[in-house]
Formats: C-alpha cells, sequence, structure tokens
C-alpha cells in the first residue's frame, strides 16, 4: 500500500512537472518550428539578448515587483499590526474586506480596474499596474504577518510599557525584530505575486508600456519561437527561486523557532 | 481568519495607554487606512463602477446620451448563444473541480499517510512550487506536449514508430488538462490540511472491528476530508469559470467561454457594458456557491485552525 501510494506521489510529481520541463529544454533545442531530434544550442538565449522589447518588459516585471513588495509590505504591515494589537471595531468585516481581492476572479477585477481608471482619467500603464498590483498583494501580507503576530506574545510588549518604554518604542524594539521573518516572508510574497501576475497586467498595460507576461501572452498568439521558451524558462528559475527562499524564511512556524 | 481574534482583549491595558500618546482610535485609524483606502480605491470603487456601467446603454465617454437599462442583463435571452457558452463554461469549470478533486484526494491522502518528516515536507514544497509559478508560462508549456509533433507524440512514436498523432491541443480536453494542472496544487493542499489531522487511532480502531479498504475510506477518511474537498473545490471552480487565457491558448478556436466573451467585451468589442454585466452575473454566480457552501467552509476553517 505505502509502495502504490509513493508511485502515486511519483505520478503527480511528473504531472506537474513534466510540461514545465519539456518546454524548458525545447528552449535549448536548436530548431526553431520546435523539430527533433534534439539538438543543443543556446541560440534562443543569445537571441534573447537582442530582443529589446523582452527586456525592457522584464526590467518592468522586475521594477513593479520591487515597488509593489516595498509598498504591499509596509501598509500590509501596518494594518496586521492593528487588526491584531489594537481594538478594533468591526473587525470581522475588514478581515472579509481583505477577501475579494484574492477571491474574486481576476478577470472581473482587472476589467473593473479598466473601467474606473479610465473613467476617472487614471488611465492605463505603470502607475495604474502598479496600484492593481499592490492591491492584490496587500491581503497575502496582512494576512502572512498577521500569523506571524499571533506567535508573538503581546504581553512582552506590555513589558517594555510597564518598565517605561513608549508604547511605540516597544514595538520597535521588542516585537518588530520578533517579526521580521515574517514580515520578509511577506515582502517575498508580493513580489511574487506581482511578479506572475498577469490578467490584471494585461487590462492595464498600453502598447509601450507592458511587463513580462503580457508580452509573452501576446508572442504566443502571434505565433512563437523558442525564445520564448528561453524567457519563461528564466522567468519560472526566478519566481521559483523567490518561492524557495520563502519557504525556507516564512516556513510554518519557522518563526516560532527563533522565539 | 479565525473567530478567536475577536474574543482577544486590547494588547495594551488601558490605565498604561492613557497618558502619553495619541487617542488610540487615531492611531488605529492610521495604521488602517493606507492599506483599506487602497482596496477602496483599486477594488472597491472599481467595482462599484462597473456595477453602474452595466446599467447604462452605452458607455459614458462615447458621444450617445447616456441612459438607464437593464438590456445588458438579459443578453442571455436576446443573445442565446451565450446560453451555451455558459453551458460550457459550467462543464469545463465541474470537470476540471471533479478531476482535481478525484487526482488531489488520492495525493493528499498518500501524502499524510506514506510520508513523514523531512520527505513529506519536501514533497509538499515540491507540489506547492508549481503553483507560485506563472499559470500562462505553465500553459504555453502545455503546447510543447500536447500539439501534433510535441512531446505526447514523440513518447507514442518511441514505442509504436507508425502511429499517428494523438496530440490534442486546440480540444476542449486540452483545456481542462491545463487547467487541472494549475489548481490540482490548491486541492492537494486543502485536503492534506484536512486529512494529516486524522488519528492514526481511528483508522487502526476501524480496521481492529473488521472494516474494509472501501469502509475506511467511505465512512472514516472521506467524511474527515469533506472539508478540505470543499474549500478546495471552491478555490478551484471559481477563478476557472473565470479563467480567459487557458481556453484561449490551449483552445484555439473551440475554447470560447464566459471567460473570452467578457474580456472580448473590453479588449475587441468595447462593448464595456455589456461585458461588465455578463461579469456581474458571473459573480452572482460565485456569490451563490459561496453561499451555499459556506457553512461548509466556516466548519473546515474552524478545523485548520
Amino acid at each position: 500500500m505505502t509502495a502504490l501510494a509513493r508511485f502515486y506521489l511519483l505520478a503527480i510529481l511528473v504531472f506537474l512537472y513534466l510540461p514545465i520541463v519539456v518546454m524548458m529544454a525545447m528552449g535549448f533545442n536548436e530548431s526553431a518550428l520546435y523539430e527533433l531530434p534534439f539538438r543543443f544550442s543556446t541560440r534562443w538565449y543569445e537571441a534573447l539578448s537582442g530582443n529589446g522589447q523582452l527586456i525592457s518588459a522584464g526590467v518592468n516585471s522586475v521594477v513593479i515587483a520591487l515597488i509593489t513588495a516595498v509598498i504591499a509590505t509596509l501598509a500590509g504591515t501596518m494594518a496586521a499590526v492593528a487588526l491584531d494589537r489594537h481594538a478594533v471595531r468591526g473587525r470581522t468585516l475588514l478581515q472579509l474586506l481583505l477577501l475579494p481581492p484574492i477571491a474574486i476572479p481576476w478577470l472581473i477585477t482587472g476589467t473593473a480596474m479598466l473601467v474606473f481608471f479610465f473613467w476617472t482619467g487614471i488611465g492605463r500603464g505603470m502607475h495604474a499596474l502598479l496600484i492593481g498590483h499592490v492591491a492584490l498583494a496587500i491581503p497575502y501580507v496582512v494576512l502572512v504577518v498577521g500569523t506571524g503576530l499571533k506567535t508573538i506574545r503581546s504581553d512582552l510588549e506590555e513589558a517594555a510599557v510597564s518598565l517605561g518604554s513608549t508604547p511605540l518604542h516597544a514595538f520597535f524594539a521588542v516585537t518588530l525584530p520578533l517579526l521580521a521573518p515574517s514580515i520578509l516572508g511577506a515582502a517575498l510574497f508580493a513580489f511574487a505575486v506581482s511578479l506572475d501576475q498577469f490578467v490584471i497586467s494585461y487590462f492595464l498595460s498600453t502598447p509601450g508600456f507592458a511587463t513580462l507576461p503580457v508580452q509573452i501572452y501576446s508572442a504566443i498568439r502571434k505565433g512563437f519561437t523558442p525564445e520564448i521558451n528561453a524567457i519563461s524558462t528564466i522567468l519560472l528559475l526566478g519566481s521559483m527561486s523567490v518561492i524557495v527562499v520563502f519557504a525556507i524564511f516564512a516556513r510554518p512556524g519557522g518563526s516560532r523557532d527563533k522565539r | 481568519m479565525p473567530a478567536d481574534t475577536l474574543a482577544r482583549p486590547a494588547a495594551s491595558p488601558p490605565g498604561a495607554a492613557a497618558g502619553h500618546r495619541l487617542p488610540s482610535w487615531f492611531s488605529t485609524a492610521a495604521l488602517l487606512l493606507p492599506t483599506y483606502g487602497w482596496l477602496l480605491i483599486a477594488i472597491f470603487l472599481p467595482l462599484c463602477t462597473m456595477l453602474a456601467f452595466s446599467f447604462m446603454n452605452a458607455t459614458p465617454m462615447g458621444r450617445a446620451p447616456v441612459v438607464f437599462t437593464l438590456k445588458h442583463y438579459k443578453a442571455f435571452v436576446t443573445q442565446p448563444y451565450l446560453v451555451g457558452i455558459a453551458w460550457d463554461s459550467l462543464v469545463i469549470g465541474f470537470w476540471t473541480t471533479f478531476l482535481c478533486a478525484v487526482l488531489g484526494f488520492f495525493a493528499a491522502l498518500a501524502l499524510a499517510r506514506a510520508t513523514a518528516g523531512r520527505a513529506r515536507e519536501t514533497l509538499l514544497i515540491l507540489i506547492l512550487l508549481p503553483f507560485w509559478t506563472n499559470g500562462l508560462v505553465r500553459v504555453f508549456s502545455w503546447t510543447m506536449v500536447l500539439r501534433e509533433g510535441g512531446f505526447l507524440d514523440v513518447l507514442l512514436h518511441s514505442v509504436w514508430p507508425g502511429a499517428g498523432s494523438i496530440g490534442f491541443l486546440y480540444t476542449r480536453p486540452a483545456i481542462v488538462l491545463g487547467l487541472v494542472h494549475g489548481y490540482l496544487p490548491y486541492m492537494i493542499l486543502t485536503c492534506y490540511i484536512a486529512l494529516v489531522t486524522i488519528d492514526d487511532a481511528i483508522i487502526e480502531a476501524a480496521q481492529s472491528l473488521g472494516a474494509r479498504w472501501w469502509t475506511i475510506l467511505t465512512r472514516v477518511l472521506l467524511p474527515m476530508a469533506l472539508p478540505g474537498l470543499t474549500t478546495g473545490a471552491i478555490l478551484t471552480f471559481v477563478p476557472v469559470i473565470g479563467s480567459f487565457m487557458e481556453p484561449r491558448i490551449l483552445g484555439g478556436r473551440v475554447g470560447v467561454t464566459m471567460g473570452t466573451v467578457i474580456e472580448d467585451q473590453f479588449t475587441q468589442a468595447f462593448n464595456w457594458p455589456l461585458g461588465a454585466a455578463l461579469s456581474f452575473t458571473m459573480l452572482a454566480v460565485i456569490l451563490a456557491i459561496f453561499a451555499t457552501f459556506s457553512g461548509v467552509l466556516r466548519r473546515s476553517t474552524g478545523g485548520m485552525a
């Protein structure tokens, strides 16, 4: 029974990774038409270095993900602290309000943003993408930091206050250092959410300003070459390494170990 | 979020705080403002605007005078082809959810019963890792496998050289396959969280009382995994019926779903009011699903905490 179960898990892993591995391998195949037999070549990666459109889209993606991570982590951490440590009226409602960005299909959120931004004159482009990405990332930050806060005893902070520290100083000197792994984890999470976001970016980008997923999508639809495999491989490895770092820092119980 | 936070007393004792700081409501509001202000501008006002648009006869930026109308909500009556598309979308959603549930339940069961320690942790990370990579790229990677002369055909021809093509890119099963690939990790996670809490003693007790594996599965394991299955099903079904890039890339010409129809209204046809009305119809269906299963969901999140 155990052998069967392990074999089944292996089959699931093959199912999950097989297309990704095939896609990555084809990025190293010489033929432009994906013809086999396989002949190793790095020409598609070389071609990438001359593809200004994909490179600038990649730079856009990383810049937006960085700014999103900073803003979402700041705002989300503040909200998480207030929701966990302060007496807040309507806490349940406030927590429920974090769900729509996660639970409503991005197609609907994205088109709604398009309509609203167009109507109010905010328009599309980088700033519009930032507004959207931060909104999608904030709920995750509040959840991750909120979970971290629950593992830190609030009486430590109270002890500092009763010993003469100001509440603000007590927070920065006692709680914040303990919370740092969760905050870092949340920031990586926000970065990954933004880096992989396609639907919202698709509706909010302009012909002159696109992120990497948007550029890849239009390339797929217009007819693609293994160059797309190459850039996709880079994007996948990038977000996978961010998530692996996240898993190491914010492993469930990770912050508890450090207490 | 667990309800127990509600019962928690305010962190600082009232005596300590009163003397030397701003009124507590002020600091609380200041801490909450960035998050909720941002969500107001980026999520809630846009949704309200779109709701208003769905009742207009034309986009207010145009020249035509704007009049209140319900005609876009009657689209399913006046444009009967939409009913067929909606049905197709639901069928794709159900198949995807069903396959994810079956595959995911047994994967979670295998994880919870046949692995332990480091191996289990590593397997869990490996299973969840693809979920946090770009969905678009994963869908694209299936075209490499499924197309004529793709990896699937190469595999077939290596065992049976004369065979034809079994690639099924640009069919509905291809769409379902790509979606299952995308949402299976979610289902495995939610089922695993439900199953991992099951005490070995319960299963041993059932065995010693003579229960066969089938009885244990249907009378013990499935009922206990039900909250996880329901959560996973909702987390799969909701995004799947709103999907548009998977049907476009893997379905080609047969990939017309509610998602692609809505997208078309905003990017091709520029009939924003119709797109808005269709979006809200979809949202209503989703909310109805949430409401139907909210009891089960509440119990399942209670179990997770």
